[in-house]
């Protein structure tokens, strides 16, 4: 974080705006995150965020308005110019999408140790030792114990199966991961250790992260910043705690006052 | 002194819309200074708005009128205005700059007390190693047993809470530090113990800035009292 | 009886003729394989679409190869078919006849006489010339589909050359076996370009693809593809660097006539648990035994009982 001042930002959306015929997805979406960033999006259901993460995603092209990335070597590219190769390079190298459902981001036909070196042997790993080591090492760090690695994710609980989904995505060390509602359909406790587990990768690894959630107690613990949307329009953005703290809008005073205190 | 912290014409309210657009005031023209090696306390009966300061300084309230600089920087010679700064600036002051020592233990689920403690130090740069030596000291001065270290801190009493928070404020080499009552509901020898911290801070040219009901502390370690009263709005 | 080996003669002018157009599909449909193959050879490993025809026969009995073999055929060729290495199973027999009756060209279970040989899960023993063409029947051509069953994604990756999905179902084979445990249907890059499913070939047969001197055709009538290596391309086996492609080895030679680094089939001789190990390409088993070459086992009642049933099945 200290020498955060320095850096550009690694993604740069300007006026992003996705209608679906005349009904608005999201309107004039405006705003950067830097290396290192967490970003919750947080709303009601319907209120636009998951539109603007497939917009951000590059899963669906706005409608007008512009996202550029900060590439490997530096330059900013236009999401939206990148060939389709150049596209599909960078989400499964410099980026990670971590779904709600972990069904959605796994293949659930080959083992654990074959869905975390899926991105290793995509981009060129041609050593079957190596791919296993760097697979066991990745289940380690997600806490799933190295003698599951030849196991099928159907075997396993849908806290573990979501932590080999994070595993699977960041064994390439992407830069910025999105993540739709990471702990969604997760009991508390197993919602709680995900969490952590996601806090502390985070900072170890320096992720940027774009993270939907309609959970404010889930943005408060991961995220920097905080993005409200209601209606497909961003209607406050700050600090996490500032707007949760000390909330301005109508909409977010009373998406604050909703929470259950514990 | 250098002078590490100023408030200038700062002013805050709040609007509630869940209650018709009632506007609450809260403070007005707030004008304050702190210089490093000293502590200002806050005075003022509670709902003064002594705790809006210090979170408007902290970047949790956002500040409607005003400036508040604050001198960052390794010998503080940038200064900054926080009601105008950004998000990542604002994350960077309290990186580097600013710490909060606040009351309450914001409990991070499965994370031990070592660790909580450890951690802003760690985030400042030291090892992880240095960190966790550090911490510990400070939780046998704070007398939170060795057998609580490693467990996460959502069990303790709260009085452990308390301790492994302050534990966690104090152990960072921040120029400024924000001390929201750390000492309310501790016993005597705590209290001492924090007496001690504060008068270390001081020594090693830490900027303080407080809000502490307890008498018998203030006198201790203020070197100035500052009346919020003064910076109510005259209704 | 001695050998099976044996040449129908062509007969242009036989009165089936007159019933079928040449080879049964019309014109019109062969020059439209005819345009998939030379696409086919053009881009090799490249699965190009074509519209299949309905054949009179099931899909799964080789309607894919029997197009091709169709739309190339001419009246000067002379046409093998091989089932799993066999001239005289159902499939090969039943193929074979059909051009025989509805093309009229000479046929052969001879490997060198052929000028078109179509097979269904095997490759000749002999090495191909350059004046051949081997056509072979496929069910499933697109060899992603295990992992990705979409075809708008499978082909994306073909085209953008994503690849690293076969490599995760050859890593899922070692994870489970300690090995690479696909023995047939081995996938391969083509000319270090398109990634293919050589059909339900032996593994064994693999390296035969590579720098093959004759055409090879795939054809796959169910899935509507055709592909195809030009002779002389470099076809790679897909491996990883610790675990290198290897071939199918056999413990012993072939009990009938002897020969060494060829395909074997098990052959289960009676219900006391006697069997015997032979040369699953018949033709190249019978011409080694004329040669005067004898396996441990060919003077075995059972086994000489093996080959002249097969002999008699032929007379049928």
């Amino acid at each position: 974080m200290s020498d955060m001042m320095n850096d550009e930002p690694l993604l740069r959306v300007s006026e992003i705006t996705k209608l679906y015929g005349n009904r608005i997805g999201c309107q004039n979406v405006d705003f950067e995150l830097w290396p290192g960033e967490v970003l919750a999006v947080v709303g009601e259901s319907g209120s636009g965020k998951s539109t603007l993460l497939n917009c951000l995603s590059t899963r669906l092209e706005p409608t007008s308005g512009m996202i550029e990335y900060r590439m490997r070597d530096g330059v900013f590219r236009n999401l939206y110019k990148l060939t389709e190769a150049e596209r599909r390079l960078l989400m499964r190298t410099d980026w990670g999408f971590v779904h709600q459902n972990p069904a959605d981001g796994l293949r659930l036909a080959v083992s654990a140790g074959a869905n975390v070196g899926e991105r290793l042997m995509a981009v060129g790993q041609r050593h079957y030792g190596q791919i296993r080591d760097t697979a066991t090492d990745w289940l380690e760090r997600v806490e799933i114990a190295a003698d599951r690695i030849d196991d099928n994710p159907r075997a396993f609980s849908g806290g573990m199966r979501q932590r080999l989904q994070i595993a699977r995505n960041l064994v390439t060390h992407p830069r910025l991961i999105f993540m739709d509602e990471p702990t969604g359909g997760l009991d508390v406790s197993v919602q709680a250790r995900l969490l952590d587990m996601l806090r502390r990768l985070v900072a170890d690894l320096g992720l940027a992260v774009i993270i939907v959630t309609h959970d404010l107690a889930v943005a408060r613990l991961l995220s920097h910043r905080i993005v409200v949307m209601r209606h497909g329009n961003v209607i406050e953005t700050g600090l996490t705690d500032q707007v949760l703290d000390d909330p301005r809008e109508p909409y977010t005073q009373l998406l604050v006052s909703s929470i259950l205190q514990v | 002194m250098t002078k590490r912290l100023s408030l200038k014409s700062v002013g805050k309210s709040f609007q509630m819309h869940l209650q018709g657009g009632l506007t609450l005031p809260v403070v007005t023209n707030v004008e304050l200074e702190v210089f490093s090696g000293e502590c200002v306390v806050l005075g003022g009966p509670s709902g003064a708005g002594k705790s809006s300061i210090l979170k408007m300084i902290y970047g949790n309230y956002r500040c409607d009128e005003g400036q508040i600089l604050i001198a960052t920087g390794e010998n503080g010679e940038t200064v900054l205005d926080i009601a105008k700064a950004e998000p990542r600036r604002m994350l960077s002051l309290r990186s580097n700059t600013i710490g909060y020592v606040s009351q309450f233990l914001r409990v991070i689920p499965r994370v031990s007390a070592e660790d909580v403690v450890a951690e802003p130090l760690i985030a400042q740069g030291a090892d992880e190693k240095t960190a966790v030596n550090k911490a510990r000291d400070l939780l046998t001065r704070l007398n939170v047993p060795n057998r609580l270290w490693t467990l996460p801190p959502a069990t303790f009493s709260g009085g452990e809470q308390q301790r492994v928070n302050i534990a966690r404020g104090f152990i960072t080499n921040y120029p400024m530090l924000l001390l929201d009552e750390p000492t309310a509901s501790l016993d005597a020898a705590n209290r001492a113990v924090v007496v001690e911290l504060v008068e270390e801070k001081k020594a090693s040219g830490v900027a303080m800035l407080g809000i502490l009901h307890d008498l018998d502390v203030r006198e201790r370690i203020a070197d100035r009292i500052v009346d919020v009263t003064n910076f109510k709005q005259a209704a | 009886m001695t050998s099976s080996v044996r040449t129908v003669e062509a007969a242009p002018d036989q009165s089936t003729e007159s019933q079928y157009n040449f080879a049964y599909l019309d014109e019109q449909t062969k020059r439209m394989i005819r345009r998939a193959i030379l696409k086919g050879i053009a881009i090799p490993g490249y699965q190009v679409p074509f519209a299949s025809r309905e054949m009179p026969m099931p899909y799964g009995w080789g309607t894919g190869g029997v197009q091709v073999t169709a739309a190339i055929l001419g009246q000067e060729d002379t046409l093998k078919v091989i089932d799993q290495g066999s001239d005289d199973t159902t499939n090969a027999v039943s193929i074979r006849s059909f051009f025989e009756k509805t093309a009229g060209v000479k046929t052969t279970t001879a490997t060198a006489d052929a000028s078109i040989i179509q097979t269904r899960h095997r490759i000749p023993e002999a090495s191909l010339r350059e004046d051949q063409i081997i056509v072979f029947q496929v069910p499933i051509p697109e060899p992603l589909r295990f992992l990705e069953p979409r075809e708008t994604e499978t082909r994306t990756m073909h085209a953008l050359k994503e690849y690293g999905l076969m490599h995760v179902k050859l890593y899922e084979d070692i994870a489970r076996n300690g090995r690479i445990a696909t023995t047939y249907a081995y996938p391969v890059e083509v000319n270090d370009r398109y990634v293919m499913d050589p059909s339900p070939t032996p593994k064994f047969d693999n390296p035969k693809i590579d720098e093959m001197a004759a055409l090879q055709l795939y054809g796959a009538g169910r899935e509507k593809r055709i592909y195809a290596i030009p002779p002389f391309t470099k076809v790679k086996s897909l491996d990883f660097d610790d675990h290198p492609f290897e071939v199918q080895k056999f413990e012993r030679p072939c009990g009938l006539c002897g020969a060494a680094n060829v395909y074997l089939d098990e052959v289960i001789l009676d219900d006391k648990g006697g069997r015997m190990f032979v040369c699953s390409d018949t033709d190249y088993c019978e011409e080694r035994r004329e040669a005067g070459h004898l396996g441990d086992m060919a003077a075995d009642p059972a086994a000489v009982s093996l080959t002249t049933s097969t002999a008699g099945q032929d007379a049928s």
